[in-house]
């Protein structure tokens, strides 16, 4: 994978810095390559866009509800629900 | 404070202790609302497993009878949820025809095409920037509109992290018991699935905003 080749003490090429981006926002880099990817950041002129991006689809992604439940399936949730609640009910008898 | 035992969640900090308290006491109307909270991911998550969306339906709705069956005897050594999105997988798994497959870690591709890139590995052809206009609510509701229909392109285990963690807002750790995953493979997923998102947005923005 690109970035991973890349020598320690030499700058990273933006090519491999958003190869970095999860690791970076999960916390998972080695501090000699954060420090990297966080001096790439600061002077470089587009990578902190591309890493503003990144968040937002996160932000955004984390904004979907999902799909409601259709009625159809709500009945035959409760169907299952009540049919559990009968077997319970004759195994407690 | 008391801290919790080792590999146990804190009741108290789940946030769907209520709801299973109440469905613990035999409250219907709490089964009903927890179909509701997550019917969506489980549909979503069973959905990589199987041949069809009606094999989806019904393991999920064997899951919720595995739920129904085994929440007097669950123990909160996970959250409520990982424990249900396990329940799924493993009934999508039984029901399904695809074996849980190893993620392949080196093939991959770049998550920007190498073209956008000079021969240094700077950018010839930058991001263009979006993430201002993102600001406006109306905007921000059609981009998030845009990345639901991309989910759908995605390839199921992608598709399935960015579900778990960036949807439904579970930890690293979490996605890894659900999915049975190596956290590197995790992140690997993570990556390559929140990238392709990005990607489309950026592609289209021109006609999303």
């Amino acid at each position: 994978m690109i970035g991973l080749s890349q020598r320690p003490g030499r700058k990273l090429a933006c090519q491999q810095a958003v190869e970095l981006v999860t690791g970076y926002l999960e916390g998972a880099l080695p501090r000699a390559q954060r420090r990297r990817f966080e001096a790439h950041l600061t002077s470089c002129a587009d990578c902190p866009e591309y890493l503003a991006q990144i968040r937002v689809i996160i932000a955004l992604t984390g904004s979907i509800t999902p799909g409601d439940l259709t009625s159809r399936m709500r009945d035959d949730l409760i169907g299952l629900y009540r049919r559990w609640r009968a077997d319970e009910d004759q195994g407690i008898r | 404070m008391r801290l919790p035992a080792l590999g146990t969640t804190a009741v108290s900090e789940d946030p769907d202790s209520a709801l299973v308290g109440r469905l613990r006491a035999g409250d219907e109307q709490a089964f009903v609302e927890l179909a509701e909270k997550y019917q969506g991911a489980m549909l979503s998550l069973a959905r990589g497993y199987v041949p069809s969306i009606a094999v989806a339906e019904e393991a999920v709705q064997d899951a919720w009878l595995g739920v129904l069956r085994g929440i007097g005897r669950f123990e909160w050594r996970s959250s409520f949820r990982t424990w249900l999105f396990r329940i799924v997988v493993n009934r999508a798994v039984s029901a399904g025809i695809r074996e849980r497959r190893t993620v392949p870690v080196d093939d991959m591709e770049p998550v920007v095409d190498a073209s956008q890139f000079d021969a240094g590995g700077g950018w010839r052809v930058p991001p263009e920037p979006w993430t201002d206009a993102a600001d406006d609510k109306v905007i921000a509701a059609k981009i998030s509109a845009r990345i639901l229909t991309a989910m759908d392109d995605l390839p199921p285990r992608q598709r399935e992290v960015v579900t778990l963690r960036d949807v439904q807002g579970l930890s690293s750790e979490e996605v890894c018991t659900v999915l049975d995953l190596s956290q590197a493979n995790q992140r690997v997923l993570l990556h390559r699935g929140r990238s392709r998102l990005r990607q489309v947005v950026e592609s289209e923005f021109g006609s999303i905003r």
